[in-house]
């Protein structure tokens, strides 16, 4: 019920938003929405699937150059790029992934990197296709005809609409059956193989799942800008998104909601705190949330709410136990 | 009685060391087995070469006559093998029932999805978590549970996954003198209530020997002996493995 409350408000807000605040601020939000189901991408792989990607801004790339090239170079709508641009990326994320499930913890981080940091490069060599450099820019998009919206408030509710089908679909796939596995497979891999969830399928599945919403992703900010170029998918990107999701927080979808705010206007509030060092502000300020909300913004204010409810015990209260993957000396699972 | 399970020649090397070596024996259907030998005999290893998280050097494992050493270990529940583990192997991030719905993983129709079958899945659990005497806990987070409590969360996992033939690796290791009689019944139980094959892992002789039908020694890797509980007591063999492992 509680959970209902907090949705319905934020869907009002996101709902009235585009009424109370000056055009720029709605055309940062419709950032926010893109973020929002990027770093959702992320909070799946990261926290249900246990792997780190430093990466994912290369599916952003796929997604949004998918929705530029077929715009600009074959003058396909929108309709049918954001899509395909979905399914493209996902069906890269499904390639990645199977790689991935070879490559634990840090190796995974540092391959993902590779990716993010070759993508730009791999943009500007097809210059016949996706503009080198100088990138390729897109008509702006339009109301429907007869709609009494802005051409910026459409894209607004429609980045909206989006985000939230990604959450409930998200949600819905979490849930049950199949996220119950993921999370065994991340917690306790041997028990989890030996009561019958297949690893290879379902962490493919969901490193998939995670690419297709930065595909979708990526869409969006090609859209909102109407314009993309390799620089608007460098390695930075990459890395911003995992802030975003750690900072928001990566045990609930909510984190997800709170890091693209962050990460869309924090460096904007750094800039106004100091525009001189900026980025220090923004060091900073990371240092410190870290500091004092290790698990993000969401998990702090759940932390506080309970203190300040006094609800149920949290659950680290008890004692600290190891990790029973950790204290199983067990060969590799399979051995074909 | 016939045999559900049968180990034929197991031999198993990690490098050097051979932790089994030329094991056979076999598991009666409806029965309930004791593994039992000196620490460092092969036990779990037995265990583990049984689920497929171990490749044997050579031999064979038959359940129901197939042979299990074709299958991947994630296709072992589906064969109606469910296992608990020795140091405790529970998913910490999740609730009790979540941890016990995991049992009922190889159970749910194919695909991803769970078709409905949810719902009956968690009464399923509950029941479950009831028969142990738990169910009171079932949206308590496993982690920082006690060890007994979490003991028998695994079995309640394990049971979930209606094994026909459940192998319990040392079920009263980390549990009070006066809790394994009560453990003792609630194997009884299992192997009844749940009509299930029982393979154990124990230490506690005063345990293995009041609930087995039938015992398998292994000592150094080697079948030393099997037989009734009585006949295994008796055997000099066996006596003196344990005295010389003192």
């Amino acid at each position: 019920m509680a959970r209902a409350i907090r949705v319905g408000i934020a869907v009002v807000v996101i709902a009235i938003l585009p009424a109370i605040v000056p055009s720029f601020v709605v055309f940062d939000f419709i950032y926010v929405a893109a973020y929002a189901i990027a770093i959702l991408g992320l909070i799946i792989l990261t926290g249900m699937n246990g792997q780190i990607s430093l990466g994912h801004g290369a599916f952003m790339a796929l997604g949004g150059y998918v929705v530029a090239v077929l715009a600009h170079n074959l003058g396909w709508p929108y309709w049918v790029g954001v899509p395909l641009a979905a399914l493209a990326s996902g069906a890269f994320g499904l390639v990645i992934g199977a790689i991935a499930l070879r490559l634990a913890g840090v190796y995974l981080a540092l391959a993902t990197f590779s990716l993010a940091v070759a993508t730009p490069s791999f943009l500007k060599h097809y210059k016949s296709i996706t503009g080198g450099f100088g990138g390729l820019s897109l008509d702006a998009v339009k109301a429907p005809a007869g709609l009494p919206t802005s051409g910026q408030q459409w894209l607004y509710y429609v980045a909206w609409a989006i985000a939230g089908a990604a959450f409930l679909a998200s949600a819905l796939i979490v849930r049950g059956k199949f996220g119950r596995a993921l999370r065994a497979l991340r917690d306790n891999p041997i028990a989890a193989i030996s009561f019958g969830v297949n690893p290879y399928s379902y962490k493919t599945l969901a490193f998939g799942w995670s690419a297709v919403l930065s595909g979708i992703a990526g869409a969006f900010l090609a859209m909102t800008t109407a314009y993309v170029s390799p620089d608007t998918f460098t390695f930075a990107l990459s890395i911003t998104l995992l802030i975003g999701a750690v900072l928001g927080g990566m045990m609930t979808f909510w984190g997800a909601l709170v890091g693209a705010i962050v990460i869309e206007f924090l460096p904007l509030v750094a800039q106004q705190v100091n525009a001189g060092a900026p980025s220090v502000v923004y060091g900073v300020t990371l240092i410190l949330m870290m500091l004092f909300v290790p698990d993000g913004i969401v998990g702090g204010l759940q932390r506080l709410t309970r203190r300040l409810v006094r609800r149920v015990p949290s659950p680290t209260a008890f004692e600290p136990s190891v990790p029973a993957a950790a204290s199983m000396a067990v060969d590799q699972p399979t051995r074909e | 009685m016939p045999a559900l399970l049968t180990v034929r020649n197991l031999t198993i090397r990690f490098g050097g060391i051979t932790a089994l070596n030329d094991v056979s024996f076999d598991v009666a259907e409806g029965a309930i087995t004791g593994l039992i030998g000196p620490n460092g005999a092969g036990k779990t290893t037995c265990f583990n070469c049984i689920t497929r998280l171990y490749e044997p050097s050579s031999g064979e494992v038959r359940f129901k006559g197939e042979d299990l050493l074709r299958l991947r270990p994630q296709q072992i529940a589906g064969r109606r093998i469910a296992r608990t583990f020795q140091n405790l192997a529970l998913f910490e991030g999740m609730t009790v029932l979540d941890n016990v719905l995991v049992g009922y993983h190889s159970r749910f129709p194919g695909g991803f999805g769970d078709w409905g079958a949810e719902e009956g899945a968690v009464g399923e659990a509950m029941d479950v978590l009831a028969k142990l005497e738990v169910a009171e806990l079932a949206k308590r987070p496993v982690h920082g549970l006690p060890f007994g409590i979490r003991k028998r969360v695994e079995l309640a996992r394990a049971i979930m996954a209606k094994p026909e033939l459940l192998l319990l690796d040392e079920p009263a290791a980390g549990i009070s003198h006066g809790e394994v009689t009560a453990l003792a019944a609630t194997i009884r139980r299992i192997a009844r209530d749940f009509s299930t094959t029982i393979l154990m892992v124990e230490h506690h002789m005063q345990l293995v020997m009041s609930v087995s039908d039938h015992i398998v020694v292994l000592a150094s890797g080697k079948k030393l002996a099997d037989g009734s509980p009585a006949a295994v007591q008796a055997n000099p063999a066996v006596i003196e493995a344990y005295l010389g492992a003192v």
